[in-house]
């Protein structure tokens, strides 16, 4: 860890100015994930602008029927949240699916979404890693790359997006509130939000620099089954190897539609438009599913020990959108 | 004493006062749960320290052509930078000595090649990242398999690396059935709780050292090696240590690195390994690669068996993974082979984790056991029961105890064992195969001299000293159980005193023997007290009895705080003798196990498991269940997750964390059912106890192994058996 600076910010304005004019000035959240980084020296702020105590920690009503989820909010207050459990249940599976109760205690929002990956690599300083620093090299492409992507990587970096929770606001089509220096406010599309790494690895995502988060929103509840798969090597405490969040509506034998999205796949959470309209007003028959499978893997590529995502991503997906008996 | 022959009848037997075998509560634990039980990190003697961290290799193999510590030294806070250049003297690298910071060579990934010391951890912490190190880098061996080519045999471990019985090949040729088969299994971490750490401090050229051991003289030697010094001008302080399984064995780089700072400081040095640097920096179990070949006749009895086991370690090691040494022993056979060979990886150094040997030795030996009873068509059980021995098939002498055959009763009883259905792939709970699977436990017994002193006062309060340790497995509690019960005292009265080498030298917790050794050394002590206890009473030390805090025999009765004066002390000793040689002296389980398997995805989740254990005389319920408990724990981590994963083009353990190296975790772990059938063996020690500490995991992920196979029908043997393995043998899913 060097050196650092500390403020606790007033107001979200006054927080995303400070960070706009500090040099290497970073918030700081629950700090599950930024501590981490900055005792390796991955992270190397001069400056930590605390936001733990700017009143973003509300979960409330919008006009138009959706939910408003400050960012300060901490993930194990917004998974047991009434409205998420019943309205968006796929959220809050996701959520709890995640970490430990310990880190979904302090886990906020805002730092959720903009976690960094857990490729082995970008973990350990020394090694080449094109995240960690532009231009090094990936480490994970001939090393040791069972966690890492099989869609929508490049030369320049493997690594998948390892939050659960973003997953499930892919699924929810959610919104993205920031701030920014000037005190402009923008709305990012969740969509929008993560990016592919390209030959930019280093930029996990399209915020701008100093741009703070102030909530999330979620427009208005989707019907139909609620279901988020987590696939880990353990029962608890493991990121996930494939994950699917999925929203389907089916009766009588047909699908009516089904929304789906993938966290252990790619540097971003994964939804694939073709998938979900294979799956439009089809009979609910494992053919379907599998033509959905076939739309989400269009291109998927192994490195190696990673392979196995592949058929595990169809399978898991296959058993989701089985009927239960 | 010496143990030359079988223990007598003797006051343990009597357990007047009913202490032995109690769950007792942890006589330390109140001090643990509220923080007030102090660990190395947490002393503060000698004024306020400097904080040290250790700045690691990125290449594997090579040498430091240069090293640029200016910007490191004008930081801030920043007291030393040492290197090899300005290291303090040091002693050859020998078997005993263990020198840092030696000189410009790299034999793996992660070796200390700098040490920072600073005011702040932090300062020391930012200090570290500002070495800028430049090395010549050297190709390297990576893989296991790959250097089976250069394979040697290995100087003996415990016993010689090799033993043949009989004419093994042609037996096994001429066996009309035959199994060979090929199990692998990975390099893996201990994980304790608490990393690597020392307060270091000199007074003239005296140096004491607060840190994390498990074997306290054999640290206070290999600190004198090191350093140069007389063993007397060392002190190793270890009273409490948050696990070693193995880890703490040996001094690690933080002691030496933490007395060198210290010295040239002139102040104390502090120095603990963050987490992700333990797995570097210190000792892993080292990968094997096993080979099992079972020959038998039609109905299964055994003509034929050998298990050669490679496995790997650094450049001028001589420790390898014992993996082939239960097998000379657990089941009969007149024509046996048993082979280790140790090939030079240019990894960090490999040594022993918690049932070296065992451990990985029966995630092998157990599932080929299986495999075999499915071609013989015959039940696990019944196999085992067939080749049951009626004496140690290598050492042809008989066994001390062995109740395998009662375990596997008595477990299958308790299990329901009857009901499995032995084809694979069968039974289906939804989504979950269900599977159950079975496999022996043997893990060797041990005896090590051991001192130890007992003083009773005159406020009634008797005091024990001994240079041995509890690292966490409840040994304060259970050498108060025994010094209570030899004294007649009420456990509340004893006072424990461990972990100091100014104690008298203990044999230290280390390969189970721990419990024993220094348990027997008390018991020699308190024998030793008692008789002046006696004298002083004017009473026959023979047939005194103590009880109740009072003295009594030929129905007279004595308090013995009135016969102590200024103090009554004794000194006490064991010496391993002629039962080591005379009887095989295992101890034995069986496991059981149930797990789903999801039919989709290959997750495996345990459902039930149970352990029947057959260990000697157990000193204390609660502390043995707890032994038990996390040896079955670490069974299900090695068979389902724990793997260091090399990258063989960078020489490093990719998943150097907690986060990605995998122990179980609660959820992993279901309620575990642990029994203990009744034993004594009279030919182990005087307690007739047995090592229980690392029975727990012996066949423990055998047995999940085997369940996992019940369940899918697919045969993984590479461990661990994580999802990728299974997913190509599941059920295809509708089309
Ligand atoms: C061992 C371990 C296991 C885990 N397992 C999982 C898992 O299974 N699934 C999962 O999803 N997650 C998992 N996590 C990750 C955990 O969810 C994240 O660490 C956590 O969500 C980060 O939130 P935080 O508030 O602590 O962020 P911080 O660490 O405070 O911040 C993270 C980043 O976000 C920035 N930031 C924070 N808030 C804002 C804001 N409002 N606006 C702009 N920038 C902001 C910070 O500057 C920093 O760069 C695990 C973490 C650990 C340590
Ligand atoms: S995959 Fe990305 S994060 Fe990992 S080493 Fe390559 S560049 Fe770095």
């Amino acid at each position: 860890m060097i050196p650092f600076t500390y403020e606790r910010a007033q107001d979200e304005a006054a927080a995303a100015r400070a960070a706009a004019s500090t040099p290497n000035s970073k918030f700081i959240a629950g700090g599950t994930n930024l501590l981490d980084l900055m005792k390796l020296q991955i992270e190397k702020p001069q400056h930590l602008i605390d936001i733990t105590h700017l009143p973003l920690n509300r979960i409330e009503a919008t006009p138009d029927g959706g939910v408003r989820i400050g960012a300060m909010v901490r993930n194990a207050d917004l998974a047991a949240d009434p409205r998420i459990r019943k309205d968006y249940a796929v959220l809050s599976r996701a959520l709890l699916a995640g970490a430990s109760a310990q880190l979904r205690n302090m886990a906020t929002t805002g730092g959720n979404l903009l976690q960094r990956t857990r490729c082995y690599y970008f973990y350990t300083p020394g090694l080449p890693c094109n995240k960690r620093e532009p231009g090094s090299g990936c480490s994970a492409l001939q090393g040791f790359n069972r966690m890492h992507a099989i869609v929508g990587a490049s030369e320049a970096c493997i690594a998948t997006h390892p939050s659960d929770m973003a997953v499930a606001m892919r699924v929810l089509d959610a919104q993205v509130e920031t701030i920014n220096g000037q005190g402009q406010r923008r709305i990012i599309p969740i969509a929008d939000f993560h990016r592919l790494p390209g030959n930019t690895p280093q930029q996990d995502n399209t915020l701008q620099s100093g741009e703070l988060i102030t909530a999330v929103t979620l427009p208005p509840p989707v019907k139909g089954e609620h279901i988020y798969r987590k696939v880990r090597d353990r029962a608890s405490y493991a990121f996930a190897l494939v994950s699917v969040a999925a929203i389907v509506e089916r009766s009588g034998g047909q699908i009516h539609s089904a929304r789906l999205a993938f966290g252990g796949l790619a540097h971003k959470p994964w939804r694939v438009n073709a998938a979900e309209q294979a799956l439009r007003d089809t009979p609910d028959r494992p053919a379907a599913y599998h033509h959905a499978a076939d739309a989400v893997l269009q291109g998927a590529v192994g490195y190696g020990h990673n392979d196995f995502k592949i058929t595990l991503a169809r399978r898991t997906l296959n058993a989701v959108l089985t009927p239960t008996a | 004493m010496e143990m030359s022959k079988p223990a007598g009848h003797n006051a343990l037997d009597d357990n007047r006062q009913g202490l032995i075998g109690k769950p007792l509560d942890r006589v330390d634990g109140r001090l643990k749960v509220t923080g007030r039980a102090t660990y190395a990190y947490e002393y503060n003697e000698g004024g306020q320290a400097s904080y040290a961290y250790i700045v690691q290799s990125t290449i594997a193999k090579g040498s430091i052509i240069s090293i640029d510590s200016a910007a490191a030294e004008r930081a801030p806070g920043v007291q030393l930078v040492l290197t090899y250049k300005n290291m303090i003297a040091q002693g050859p690298k020998t078997k005993e000595s263990s020198p840092q910071l030696h000189d410009e060579k790299i034999t793996h990934f992660g070796q200390p090649v700098a040490l920072v010391v600073a005011s702040s951890f932090e300062q020391a912490r930012a200090g570290a990242a500002l070495v800028n190190v430049r090395y010549q880098q050297d190709a390297g061996e990576f893989n296991l398999n790959k250097a089976k080519v250069h394979a040697r045999v290995p100087p003996p471990n415990q016993q010689a690396p090799d033993a043949t019985e009989g004419e093994f090949e042609a037996a096994f040729v001429a066996a009309p059935v035959q199994l060979d088969v090929t199990y692998t299994t990975p390099h893996q971490s201990h994980a304790m709780m608490e990393p690597h750490a020392t307060l270091a401090l000199w007074n003239g050229d005296h140096l004491t050292l607060y840190t994390s051991n498990q074997m306290l003289a054999q640290a206070q030697g290999a600190v004198a090696k090191t350093l140069q010094l007389q063993p007397t001008q060392v002190r190793i302080i270890s009273r409490y240590v948050g696990g070693g399984f193995g880890a703490k064995l040996a001094i690690q780089a933080d002691a030496i690195l933490a007395a060198a700072a210290a010295k040239k400081l002139g102040r104390p040095v502090k120095l603990a390994l963050a987490r992700p640097q333990v797995f570097h920096v210190t000792t892993h179990r080292t990968a094997t690669e096993q080979r099992i070949r079972l020959g038998t006749d039609k109905d299964g009895h055994i003509q034929a068996i050998a298990h050669e086991s490679w496995s790997g370690n650094t450049a001028g090691e001589d420790f390898y993974e014992s993996a082939a040494d239960q097998t000379r022993s657990l089941y009969a056979g007149a024509n046996r082979k048993i082979a280790h060979r140790l090939s030079t990886l240019d990894l960090p150094v490999a040594s022993s984790m918690r049932a070296p040997g065992e451990a990985v030795g029966l995630l092998a030996i157990e599932c080929a056991m299986d495999e075999l009873a499915e071609k013989l068509n015959l039940d696990p059980i019944e196999l085992r029961k067939r080749n049951e021995p009626s004496q140690d098939p290598t050492k042809h002498v008989p066994y001390s105890t062995r109740q395998l055959v009662p375990c596997m009763e008595e477990g299958a009883r308790r299990f329901g064992w009857n009901k499995r259905n032995p084809k694979p792939g069968q039974v289906r709970d939804g989504r979950w195969l269900i599977g159950h699977g079975m496999a022996a436990a043997s893990r060797g017994n041990f005896l090590r001299p051991s001192k130890a002193s007992a003083r009773l006062d005159g406020d009634g309060i008797l005091t024990v000293r001994m240079g041995m340790t509890d690292i966490g497995t409840g040994s304060y509690t259970i050498f108060t159980q025994i010094a209570a019960e030899m004294l007649g005292l009420p456990p509340q009265r004893v006072r424990m005193l461990l972990g100091d080498t100014e104690f008298p030298a203990a044999a230290g917790s280390g390969g189970s023997f721990g419990a024993a050794s220094a348990g027997s050394g008390l018991y020699d002590a308190c024998m030793a007290l008692r008789g002046k206890l006696a004298s002083a009473a004017g009473f026959n030390a023979d047939s005194a009895l103590f009880a109740n805090g009072q003295i009594s025999d030929g129905g007279q009765s004595k308090p013995l705080v009135e016969l102590v004066g200024a103090g009554l002390e004794a000194e006490g000793e064991i010496k391993p003798g002629a039962t080591l040689k005379q009887f095989s002296q295992q101890a034995y389980g069986a496991h059981f196990v149930e797990v789903g398997v999801d039919m989709d995805t290959g997750e495996v989740r345990i459902r039930r498991m149970l352990g029947v254990f057959a260990a000697g005389r157990i000193l204390n319920e609660k502390t043995a269940r707890s032994q038990a408990l996390g040896g079955m724990t670490f069974g299900i981590g090695a068979a389902l997750t724990e793997e260091l994963v090399v990258d063989e083009q960078l020489g490093l353990f990719a998943n150097h964390d907690l986060a990605e190296y995998h122990v179980a975790t609660n959820a992993d772990v279901p309620a575990l059912e642990v029994v203990f059938l009744p034993e004594v063996d009279d030919k182990a020690n005087p307690l007739k106890i047995k090592g229980i500490g690392e029975l727990g995991i012996c066949g423990a992920g055998a047995a999940v192994a085997n369940a996992i196979y019940n369940a899918c029908g697919v045969r993984v043997r590479d461990y661990p058996m994580t999802l990728d393995k299974l997913l190509g043998g599941l059920p295809a899913q509708a089309a």
